[in-house]
């Protein structure tokens, strides 16, 4: 795991209230891993998993917000999206990170896929606070 | 809202998917597609993702979804087109789309559906006549 004091480029946040927004998500890593000189395939798997993440956010989170943060760390360009929302929140951690395991309608591979998607990942979530999901890749 | 548009060409589906899909009009197509091959009787769908730049899971269950219907009403689909970079990913995602047939291009996926169909006795495989009878 690397150190989350990496110095920050920019920084936007983005509403995740309704589908078109997880779509809009998607559509601003793809810039942002673009900007910061990413490969197609680091560009795809930062994009897929942002996705799985921001629509969890609305489907079971009840809508949030991401932050999106380009960063330079020791020469090295990366991408940090950071998920939050105000939903119930998740009880068990370990099962929801299970593949398989799904309490909506989906396949269950979109917490755990996301982790494999990704150098970084990090879930905090409290029940009836909210869930926090941090995802980073670099170049 | 909008929709993705299906075509007909004698007793196959087509579709090529060019926009970034939200989940409503993923669920649209699944449910159009559902629909006409019962009203067309069609016997093949071949669906193109070669616009795709992703593919998460639920582009891919839709996508299984298609498929396992489509078998249920007596046709066979192929998804054409998938990009490399789709393809690396999605098997790390965790999803290696079991039970979906593949094709690098329309050209072969079309090859694909009529060498299928013919082997499954389907009278009108190879006939192109009946196209664009919509």
């Amino acid at each position: 795991m690397r150190k989350m004091t990496m110095p920050l480029l920019k920084r936007e946040v983005l509403p995740i209230r309704t589908e078109t927004d997880v779509v809009m998500v998607r559509q601003a890593v793809r810039r942002l891993t673009i900007e910061q000189g990413f490969g197609l395939v680091d560009q795809t798997k930062l994009i897929t998993a942002a996705s799985e993440i921001a629509r969890n956010a609305l489907d079971y989170g009840g809508g949030g917000e991401a932050q999106l943060e380009t960063h330079l760390e020791g020469g090295k360009k990366g991408v940090r999206l950071i998920f939050e929302d105000k939903g119930p929140g998740i009880t068990d951690i370990a099962q929801a990170m299970t593949d398989g395991f799904t309490s909506g309608g989906g396949l269950g591979h979109g917490l755990g896929g996301a982790k494999r998607l990704v150098e970084h990942f990090e879930i905090t979530s409290t029940p009836g606070v909210g869930t926090r999901v941090v995802l980073a890749r670099w170049k | 809202m909008d929709r993705i548009p299906i075509l007909r060409m004698g007793s196959f589906l087509i579709v090529t998917i060019q926009v970034d899909m939200h989940d409503r009009l993923a669920m649209a197509l699944q449910d159009d597609l559902t629909s006409k091959i019962a009203a067309t009787e069609a016997k093949g769908v071949l669906i193109d993702i070669s616009a795709l730049e992703i593919v998460d899971s639920f582009i891919g269950r839709m996508l299984a979804n298609i498929s396992g219907m489509a078998r249920i009403l007596d046709a066979q689909t192929v998804v054409t087109g998938m990009q490399p970079a789709v393809a690396i990913t999605l098997v790390e995602l965790g999803l290696s789309l079991p039970g979906i047939r593949t094709a690098l291009n329309v050209e072969r996926g079309m090859e694909l559906l009529r060498t299928s169909l013919a082997a499954a006795g389907e009278p009108d495989a190879e006939d192109d006549d009946a196209a664009f009878e919509a």
